[in-house]
């Protein structure tokens, strides 16, 4: 039996407030150390708030963030600074210092979220949230299950006289003009990376007509707009006229597993077209669901048993062939066109909504992280356990589901752990 | 400790401009005698909390603040020192409902707000501070169940944070199935090539390691205990002996010859004879090690197929067709060759689907099968260089960065790839021939082949045995893992190693098909786990979901009736019963839930801050109006409301400015499984003309966080129909809906047909009584 009560020594650091990096943060406090989370956004959440549900079950995912956020607030050993960038890591394992830039919010700890600051303002602007699909008052509440749960100001209104109207309709006090961004220096024993993922970016994927044609959708946007909270309200339409589409097809592989673009396999693309086709069949019990594939990776039990029952809808079709192109037709229409593999027979397909299962690119692919790191040439962090001190959790690490990017995160929470025994 | 209250009543964030807080306090508080009755336009503003912080400096220790959702600033309404009760006025009062009109008769705002401030002040009265639960002795060991590269990572990173660790192998040496393959999959970065087994190097770690006991040719014979103090017997495989894991009795040995049902004593002899040889589970082995935590990593198996089972792909017909597993011992001992005649395999054919018309794969495959395939495909191009492989698959899985190794197999041009369909394996001649159609080389295709293999796939060990052995009386293994074709998984997504039984963790293919790699992994995270209960039990705290909760059930044994619903119920097994039925609680297997609160007739099961008591009576404390009141007085609903998700789902019907019926009394509960039918009978008989439970799916997508509480609930809710129907009441005044999280946008639809429906109904027949 050994008595190791004395209180553990130096706090983890953990950048990315998704699901890994929650998962991470909370595991290792809950084991009782000490740790930072640091998100870039107002809000925790990262990108699974965004979707509407999960795969396999069919579960939204704010019923775990809502028993994460209260993990965080019963937990004293956790503290949370959003809108917040890492801008220098210096030292090394058991002793690094990190100095982290805290942008203003323009809205201070006094913030009730009354709401009455978004009634004064006019200016409205784009909303990250929902892709652009729609627009947001320039004071806002990121979304219902913002955590913290307090408002932002857009700095696109600051010196204008519409932030003089959120500061005056605030009865509480709470908006703050003068804030200015601040530097917080933090001296940490060890570090998790758990910067996540960005939707490819479809525009580069000349063939498939993103940006072209109105009513050719990626995948996070059909998550955004089948979510009651989303754009439409949960409607699921065609952008260019608002209308309900009869015909629906997800191209797979869009920017995945093709070396002009993301070599790798995405991972949960497949499983997320099957489950978006619910979304769908849902709404519209006789549209008709395209799905082209190059392989079906619906792999492991659980995952298979989804992809039977998806196979049962009789308006559901699966084309093993990858899209080649796409074009509008007169009426409207898109027409998917793409060789099927097997039978080498050019197929063209006309749908009202094209679906492009997009996959994740290493958000530090796009922002290097100020850090002695090690990525693979995608952008994706190498985990080199020998070294020690820092870690890449969850999709910061690879392409992953969101289990295997929780198991990952609880992993890594004590690989961070094991540097502040070692130290 | 006596209490000291102290009532904060906001009117900030429109409750002012909705209620009149000044004649709220009269009404309820002053009423009843309370003097420290404080208000502010904004508690939460560093004004509001110090008057706050001041009284409880001067000794206030019992705080009500009736503002905004307990969800919310709990960080700034946080008193160390006193108990805190949040009053929702904001979230479920004034913004899910219109202002009362000017010189109504009836200000249904101001009545709700004096039933939850009515609440609120007897469960303040009712509650008391909990003290934590501690073990008099707390092992810190941690047990690891299986020796491979699971179980050994597991133990190895537990070990590197400090704690001692003991490995049980059942097998004479460490390494499990990783010891027997020729290669492993890649393991790093750019996962482009195989690798020669680390197994070797893993075990010397083991071996070397201070920290670590290894046990081989040993198992469990049984856990016993709680975490923290587990009581473990091993033994050697084969061994029968006293402390063997006794097993519930089936369904059928519980009834006499008559199917009646056995009484306890009955139930004592059958179970004493069905376990012969075995000693109770309440037995505790005396030369039993301790431990404090238990890492579950026995893995898998290869699927056995059955007689003529894949027979048309000449499984069991030719000696040459064998699977994946029996290709890799044959590919780790040297060339393969053929078993027929000991010929050179130059041609081998890896099908990864039994085809026929389906796309499936084989049984319990996954991705693991497909890089395994591809692995094996390179063993035959290093054994012959004019060596070809060719594999069928339907969809070739190696997903994330595993399609790296894909690509790079793909480069070799001895190793054919194709989507297929597999209609047969016949014999022909002294080798085999493969037909195939769909096929990206053309529609039917014969491929001559020296040896088929079969992507078999893996069967966790859990299929054929418990393993673990936990002396519970709910059974040695894990509950219903029949949901997950009998991997120790998870259901959940966000909390992968939550399982019905705490302080067991699983990790490696024994939870899921995994790569070596993945297992790894898992076994870290398996390891943390272990870890943190151990700590979550030396702070005496709860572990997920309550995690940091101090409360535990506390039982009045002088009034159990030994009925066993408690020990039955308790979704995590935390209770064991003796031979007369009494419930022996384990304070550290518990998750909090209420479940056994909710289970128990005699309501002798209590929290310190959550009992019958406390909710009963802040059910009893609403006020139903009468015909003495008002001409036509409006109904009470009582809505018991799972605080996970049910509850924050009102918060955004608020927050959305969402309206309801304002003739609802929401009551969280933690979870509905922990509602006892008492309150809903209280509820009936004081005048409440409906209850309505709200809460999350259940079913084998279940939501619940403590997997069977809503199941639970709507099994106890249909009987208490047959109940109202005993007492010329409606059934229908009483039922359970689901709501999830973000279905918010539902519950004006489910309150207010809900209220409809009753209001059709008429009044409850009891009011006034």
């Amino acid at each position: 039996m050994t008595d190791n009560n004395a209180a553990p020594k130096g706090r983890i650091m953990v950048v990315g407030g998704g699901i890994s990096g929650l998962t991470t943060a909370l595991e290792a406090a809950e084991a009782g150390y000490e740790v930072t989370i640091v998100e870039k956004l107002p809000s925790l959440g990262g990108r699974v708030a965004q979707l509407k549900q999960y795969f396999p079950k069919l579960c939204p995912p704010t019923c775990g963030l809502e028993i994460n956020y209260r993990r965080i607030k019963d937990n004293p050993r956790i503290q949370v600074l959003t809108m917040a960038k890492v801008n220098k890591v210096d030292g090394g394992p058991g002793a690094y210092d990190v100095e982290i830039t805290v942008s203003p919010r323009y809205v201070n700890e006094k913030c009730t979220c009354c709401g009455d600051c978004t009634k004064a303002v006019t200016t409205e602007i784009e909303n990250s949230y929902n892709f652009g699909m729609n627009k947001a008052k320039a004071a806002y509440l990121p979304h219902e299950m913002a955590f913290p749960q307090r408002f932002v100001i857009s700095p696109k209104i600051i010196g204008t006289e519409d932030a003089n109207r959120a500061k005056d309709a605030c009865k509480y006090g709470a908006v703050d003009l003068a804030m200015q961004p601040q530097k917080v220096n933090l001296p940490v024993g060890a570090i998790v990376w758990a910067t996540g993922w960005e939707p490819y970016d479809a525009r580069r994927i000349d063939n498939l007509g993103f940006g072209q044609y109105d009513n050719i959708i990626t995948n996070m946007m059909m998550e955004r707009m089948a979510a009651k909270n989303g754009p439409t309200e949960g409607k699921i339409v065609k952008p260019s006229n608002g209308q309900a589409p009869k015909s629906v097809a997800f191209v797979q592989c869009a920017g995945s597993r093709d070396q002009n673009h993301l070599p790798y396999c995405s991972y949960i693309c497949c499983m997320a077209s099957l489950k978006q086709s619910t979304y769908i069949r849902e709404q519209y019990p006789d549209a008709k669901i395209y799905i082209f594939y190059i392989d079906l990776r619906a792999p492991g039990n659980r995952y298979e048993k989804f992809y039977k029952k998806i196979k049962e809808d009789p308006n559901t079709f699966f084309i093993k062939g990858k899209v080649a192109e796409v074009s509008e037709t007169p009426s409207g229409e898109i027409t998917v066109v793409a060789e099927n593999a097997v039978t080498g027979e050019k197929i063209r397909q006309d749908v009202d909504l094209v679906v492009l299962a997009t996959g994740m690119q290493p958000s530090a692919s796009i922002e290097r992280l100020p850090a002695d790191l090690v990525f693979t040439e995608e952008g994706f962090i190498v985990n080199d356990y020998a070294k020690g001190g820092m870690f890449a959790a969850g999709c910061a690490a690879k392409p992953a589901d969101v289990v295997s990017s929780n198991q990952n995160a609880t992993g890594m929470a004590l690989k961070a752990i094991q540097t502040l025994v070692k130290s | 400790m006596s209490k000291k209250y102290g009532f904060y009543i906001c009117s900030g964030c429109g409750i002012g401009e909705a209620l009149d807080v000044k004649k709220l306090a009269e009404d309820i508080l002053e009423e009843e005698g309370h003097g420290n009755i404080k208000f502010h336009n904004a508690f939460c503003s560093p004004e509001g909390v110090a008057l706050i912080q001041k009284d409880v400096a001067d000794g206030v220790n019992a705080v009500c603040v009736a503002a905004c959702s307990r969800r919310v600033l709990t960080d700034v309404f946080n008193f160390p020192g006193a108990q805190v009760d949040r009053v929702n006025l904001r979230e479920q009062v004034v913004w899910s409902h219109p202002k009362a009109e000017e010189g109504a008769e009836i200000n249904p705002l101001q009545l709700m707000a004096q039933d939850y401030l009515r609440m609120s002040m007897v469960k303040l009265e009712k509650i008391k501070v909990p003290e934590p639960f501690k073990l008099e002795i707390l092992s810190r060991k941690i047990l690891v169940i299986g020796g491979g590269v699971t179980g050994m990572t597991a133990a190895l990173d537990a070990a590197d944070t400090g704690y001692e660790v003991t490995i049980v192998e059942k097998a004479d040496k460490l390494g499990g199935w990783a010891a027997s393959v020729r290669k492993q999959l890649p393991l790093v970065y750019p996962y482009r090539e195989t690798v020669s087994p680390i197994v070797d190097d893993k075990i010397r770690q083991v071996r070397s390691h201070p920290k670590i006991t290894v046990k081989t040719g040993t198992m469990v014979a049984r856990i016993a205990g709680q975490p923290g103090e587990f009581t473990v017997t091993l033994k050697k495989p084969g061994d029968k002996i006293e402390f063997d894991v006794p097993y519930p009795l089936p369904p059928e040995m519980k009834v006499d010859e008559n199917g009646k049902e056995l009484d306890n004593d009955g139930l004592a002899v059958k179970y004493k004879e069905y376990n012969e040889g075995r000693a109770d589970i309440l037995t505790l082995d005396p030369a039993g090690e301790m431990f404090g935590a238990v890492i579950l990593a026995a893995g898998w198996r290869p699927y056995q197929p059955a007689e003529g089972e894949f027979k048309h792909l000449g499984l069991g017909e030719s000696p040459d067709v064998v699977t994946n597993a029996e290709f890799e011992k044959m590919a780790a001992a040297g060339p393969v060759i053929r078993p027929s005649d000991g010929k050179p395999a130059k041609r081998v054919v890896f099908v990864q689907s039994p085809g026929a018309g389906d796309d499936s794969d084989f049984p319990y495959a996954s991705s693991v099968t497909s890089l395994v395939a591809l692995k094996q495909a390179k063993y035959v191009r290093e054994d012959y260089g004019d060596g070809k492989a060719y594999i069928i698959y339907q969809h070739m899985r190696t997903p994330g960065l595993t399609e790296n190794f894909y690509e790079a197999v793909q480069q070799d041009p001895g190793i054919f790839l194709t989507k297929g369909d597999v209609a047969a394996v016949k014999k022909e001649g002294d080798s085999l021939l493969v037909e195939a159609d769909n096929t990206l080389l053309g529609a039917a295709v014969k491929i001559k082949a020296d040896l088929v293999v079969l992507a078999m796939g893996m069967v966790p060990v859990t299929q054929d045995d418990p393993v673990v052995n936990l002396a519970y009386r709910q059974g040695p293994g894990f509950r219903d893992i029949g949901l997950f074709d009998n991997y120790v998984d998870s259901n959940f997504i966000c909390f992968p190693y939550e399982t019905q039984r705490t302080g067991v963790y699983a990790a490696g293919a024994i939870r899921r098909s995994m790569t070596m790699e993945e297992s790894m992994e898992d076994a870290t995270g398996a390891a943390l786990k272990a870890i943190q209960c151990l700590e979550s039990v030396n702070r005496g705290v709860a572990v997920h979901p309550r995690s940091g909760d101090m409360t535990f059930p506390d039982f009045f044994f002088q009034r159990c009736t030994q009925c066993k619903r408690c020990t039955e119920e308790c979704p995590f097994g935390a209770l064991d019963d003796d031979a007369k039925g009494t419930p022996k609680p384990n304070p550290t297997r518990c998750r909090r839930c209420g479940t056994c609160m909710g289970a128990c007739p005699e309501r002798i099961i209590n929290f310190a801050d959550y009992s019958v008591d406390s909710v009963g009576s802040m059910v009893k404390s609403i006020g139903v109006p009468t015909e003495d009141d008002y001409d036509d007085p409006p109904l009470r609903i009582l809505v018991l409301v799972c605080e996970n998700d049910a509850y924050p789902a009102i918060d955004m019907a608020g927050l959305n400015r969402l309206q309801y019926s304002a003739d609802v009394r929401f009551v969280p509960v933690r979870c509905l499984g922990s509602v006892n039918v008492i309150w809903i009978k209280d509820a009936l008989s004081i005048g409440i003309d409906g209850a309505m439970l709200l809460g999350c799916k259940h079913g084998d997508d279940y939501q619940c966080h403590f997997v069977k509480g809503s199941e639970l609930a709507s099994v106890r809710m249909q009987k208490i129909g047959e109940a109202l129907s005993s007492l010329a009441l409606e059934p229908e005044r009483v039922t359970q809906q689901e709501i999830a999280i973000d279905e918010y946008w539902k519950l004006p639809t489910v309150i207010n047909e809900f209220v409809e429906m009753v209001e059709a109904l008429g009044p409850n027949p009891f009011k006034g009584f």
